[in-house]
């Protein structure tokens, strides 16, 4: 049995504990603050789940595959088309007067929680294949191809707006809990994202640990060297698009029900900007940098423009600016991001550590 | 015939304005290898400054010459403060240290002069003459000019000078000219400046069509990037005629296919695009990049 070192029990320890708090998170809330904050608080925390999801698949891509993506927006965006499709169903479009062609498979409306794989596997698919003209373009072409995609997913969305409902967007159905559990939708909801935050969280880890994972730090580290020791390079990169895209597309379901309402302005490309800057500040190829990234996204607009303890009131601009300044600051200074910074701190308590025992077998 | 031609001047004056940005992009692609992209930010940024100066009672062009000044210094203060201390870091720690200034400069003109779109004065008479029967716009006429005046003088000072002489050998090799005893680091400051000057003369050729508001340039960022990638990332000559090429090619398929029509414009446009990068990935004036291990 190889030996498992305790900074790994540590770690797995540290996850355990996460997710249990994250889920007694919601009864903290009921017990602690009034009903309506806490139902407040509960949705702010079922957000930082959905973008967690799609920040997992932006770190597949960029941290651990090293292609730059600056269109992940438009595939979250694409995952919540597909769920609003699919949960209405053809009887629920025809009251908002769509039309979708005929050659669509959309069935007669389901429930929504079962259109989160199907709206992955959707979004997977067409990342996949525009993983393929992406090989073409290294580097910064690619960074300009993925731009050129969430600058026309909104313009596309209007086009077809006998599919889409065009500028005005579509409802879906009201949430409720199914199954006839007796929870409230809002924690419903909060568990959703968080369960499928779980799934996914496993998937990228059962990914990036072994065989796969290697492939993709070796197609990032120099690709020409990965590509002389046999690794098939067309494979893997494509492999990373499909599967951060899918992630995406899950991420976009889950935000398309909690919100019962998508329109082509809810993905503008300041979205795709802001998702990759989220991944970049948590911390590129670390997976807790996923969701360091997720609280960010969530919570730096919403304190950067009305700061705690003190009461100043920033424009609705400044939310932009901290961001840019952060993304800065970060790249400067620490440019594992915030998860690197963690790993810094631990690699210093290991090598104190191993010093230790070192100083101790030299006495012994 | 007519109608068609008029199409064709009026693209060649948008074509103009994504000509001059990409130029911008190219010439900092050339000398240190990255795309900024805050380039179109920058501008915009400019343009208001230009419109803060026209309102506190500048007439147009003194307002435009202190404007193309305060580019110059703000896109060498970016590099020297900015750029130069990720300088020898991987590409994407450069690419995503420009996103972020793409970002902070977006929210600061939103925080400085308020989102709402603003009026730009034209200092184009917006009378049109006509030719053999067809129609030009003299803003359009005016637009075209000014840009291809800027690439012209561009040209010459790269050409002629001796200044120009140095900052081409520094984006050809920036440890050679080292040895020569060139100040790299002087010249790739200047480099940014002048990009700089370039997106803040597209900025005000811009702004009086397409009127004044924070995200003025992002779309033509896209296009610039466009026409870059399909004149060759690489070739001055290909950014310029690839931008003309787009604007041309936007109007007309815009007009004459009804598909496209006004909305997928921008989209049709990135599809040539992608068309084009993968028959030919250098571009149309490219050089084939050769890597080695």
């Amino acid at each position: 049995m190889p030996r498992i070192s305790p900074f790994t029990l540590l770690k797995f320890a540290c996850v355990l504990a996460v997710a249990v708090f994250v889920a007694v998170l919601p009864q903290i809330f009921d017990s602690r603050l009034d009903p309506g904050s806490a139902e407040f608080r509960v949705g702010q925390f079922t957000l930082v789940g959905i973008w967690f999801v799609a920040l997992l698949g932006l770190n597949v891509l960029t941290g651990f595959n090293g292609q730059i993506s600056l269109g992940h927006g438009a595939f979250v965006g694409l995952g919540a088309y597909v769920t609003a499709l699919l949960s209405l169903g053809r009887p629920g479009l025809e009251l908002y007067m769509l039309d979708p062609p005929s050659w669509l498979p959309i069935g007669d409306g389901m429930r929504p929680v079962f259109t989160i794989p199907i709206a992955a596997l959707v979004t997977g698919i067409i990342g996949f294949l525009f993983g393929f003209p992406a090989l073409r373009l290294g580097g910064v072409s690619l960074a300009l191809a993925t731009l050129a995609v969430a600058v026309s997913f909104p313009i596309l969305m209007k086009r077809f707006d006998e599919v889409t409902g065009g500028g005005g967007g579509v409802n879906l159905n009201l949430p409720t809990t199914p199954f006839g559990w007796d929870i409230s939708t809002r924690h419903w909801l909060y568990y959703e994202a968080w369960i499928t935050a779980g799934i996914v969280l496993v998937l990228a880890w059962l990914l990036v640990r072994g065989r796969v994972g290697r492939a993709f730090r070796a197609i990032r580290d120099g690709e020409i060297a990965a590509v002389s020791s046999g690794v098939n390079s067309a494979l893997y990169k494509t492999l990373a698009f499909g599967v951060s895209s899918a992630f995406a597309g899950a991420a976009g379901a889950l935000l398309a029900i909690e919100v019962a309402y998508v329109n082509p302005d809810t993905f503008p490309v300041g979205l795709s900007i802001l998702l990759l800057a989220s991944a970049v500040i948590g911390g590129l190829g670390s997976l807790a940098g996923a969701a360091f990234g997720a609280l960010l996204y969530v919570f730096l607009p919403i304190y950067s423009q009305n700061p705690p303890i003190v009461s100043w009131d920033f424009s609705n601009q400044a939310p932009a600016v901290v961001f840019g300044a952060v993304l800065i600051a970060i790249m400067l200074l620490l440019p594992g991001g915030v998860a690197g910074g963690f790993r810094r701190l631990t690699g210093l308590v290991r090598l104190g550590l191993a010093r230790r025992r070192a100083d101790r077998s030299e006495l012994a | 015939m007519a109608a068609f031609l008029q199409q064709v001047v009026s693209g060649l004056a948008q074509g103009a304005i994504f000509a001059s940005l990409a130029l911008a992009l190219v010439l900092i692609y050339r000398a240190t290898d990255i795309l900024n992209f805050a380039q179109g930010e920058m501008a915009t940024f400019s343009t208001y400054v230009a419109w803060s100066l026209m309102n506190h009672g500048l007439s147009f062009w003194p307002a435009f010459a202190l404007t193309l000044l305060i580019a110059f210094v703000g896109g060498a203060a970016v590099e020297r403060v900015l750029i130069r201390p990720v300088e020898h870091r991987p590409e994407i720690v450069i690419v995503i240290v420009t996103i972020g200034l793409l970002i902070a400069l977006n929210g600061l003109t939103g925080w400085i002069w308020g989102p709402e779109v603003k009026a730009f004065d034209s200092p184009f008479p917006l009378r049109t003459v006509e030719v053999g029967g067809v129609t030009i716009s003299l803003q359009d006429v005016g637009v075209l000019a000014v840009c291809l005046v800027t690439v012209a003088l561009l040209w010459a000072f790269f050409r002629f000078t001796t200044l120009g002489l140095v900052m081409r050998a520094v984006a050809n090799s920036q440890e050679a000219s080292r040895l020569l005893g060139v100040r790299v680091g002087m010249m790739l400051a200047l480099g940014w400046g002048l990009a700089a000057v370039l997106g803040a003369v597209a900025g005000m050729m811009a702004a009086p069509a397409l009127t004044l508001d924070p995200n003025l340039m992002l779309i033509v960022l896209i296009y610039a990037f466009a026409a870059a990638v399909l004149g060759g990332i690489d070739s001055p000559v290909g950014a310029v005629v690839g931008g003309l090429a787009l604007g041309v090619m936007i109007n007309l398929l815009g007009t004459y296919v009804d598909f496209i029509g006004g909305e997928l414009r921008l989209p049709a446009a990135l599809t040539v695009l992608l068309i084009v990068l993968l028959v030919r990935p250098q571009g149309l004036f490219g050089h084939r990049v050769v890597r080695r291990v």
